[in-house]
């Protein structure tokens, strides 16, 4: 696992970041669209 | 039950809201049961050794790209044939997500690349046409952003998603049609999968989980939309 750890955990974290940062916009974008 | 109802943005508000919470949970539940069967059940991967669990996320995150935008030009379709409101919505509110599931399938991809190939990228058939999905998303939103009137814009934006299509059988087939680097696929409709069963089901749930994501957040986001439209 270390010496491959950068390539299998670089790609989970910018994966769930990247999810987590859409939900973060969207959930934004409702409140917005909501006021 | 009559499916028309659900065709106005009004009636169709409160059905996205009841869907979206259903598939958000949905989503979370498989993703959890995905990553537990990926990394605690599967083995490691005789040739390639652990780096090999990348596929959980990549090939999910690769069947969602194609497929959303598969989803997305047929709303486009439909809101050019029939001039439908909510049509245009939708595949407004499609794009982002197949935006972000094609860069985390070139991402994943190339972190993957550099352990097993040797290189984070080539211009091989598979790795172009899918960057190419990747304009043509991003082609999609900016168009859309650059008219003002929403029913001008989804007029325009559907017409770019149909041509865009195209690009989705080529982006399937391009390891048969050409020698790529790239290796065919892992799961076929066809012939028996190539993977372990621990493998593939842990693959599976995974691209469940992303598809119920995807549902969520479009039906959140539609939500926003008709709202902002509507208002």
């Amino acid at each position: 696992m270390s010496d491959y750890g950068f390539y299998l955990w670089g790609s989970y974290a910018v994966t769930f970041l990247l999810l987590f940062a859409e939900i973060v916009f969207l959930m934004k974008r409702k409140r917005e669209a909501k006021a | 039950m009559n499916w028309f109802w659900y065709a106005s943005p009004q009636t169709f508000y409160p059905l996205a809201g009841r869907i979206a919470l259903g598939c958000g949970i949905a989503a979370a539940l498989l993703a959890a049961a995905g990553l537990y069967v990926g990394f605690f059940v599967a083995p490691t991967d005789a040739q390639q050794g652990e780096v090999y669990r990348v596929i959980y996320i990549h090939v999910p995150a690769a069947w969602m790209s194609m497929f959303i935008y598969v989803v997305m030009a047929c709303w486009a379709a439909l809101g050019l044939a029939f001039n439908t409101r909510l049509s245009g919505m939708m595949a407004t509110a499609l794009a982002p997500t197949g935006a972000l599931f094609t860069f985390i399938a070139l991402w994943t991809g190339s972190l993957w690349g550099r352990p097993t190939w040797g290189t984070y990228w080539v211009w091989d058939a598979r790795l172009t046409s899918e960057l190419i999905l990747l304009f043509l998303y991003l082609g999609f939103i900016a168009l859309q952003a650059a008219i003002d009137d929403p029913r001008r814009a989804d007029r325009a934006g559907a017409l770019l998603a149909i041509v865009g299509a195209v690009n989705i059988p080529i982006i399937h087939y391009s390891v048969v049609w050409w020698n790529t680097l790239h290796q065919g696929a892992s799961v076929s409709m066809a012939k028996a999968p190539t993977v372990a069963a621990q493998m593939l089901t842990g693959m599976l749930l995974m691209a469940l989980a992303f598809w119920a994501y995807s549902i969520a957040v479009t039906m959140v986001r539609v939500r926003c939309i008709i709202r902002e439209r509507e208002a």
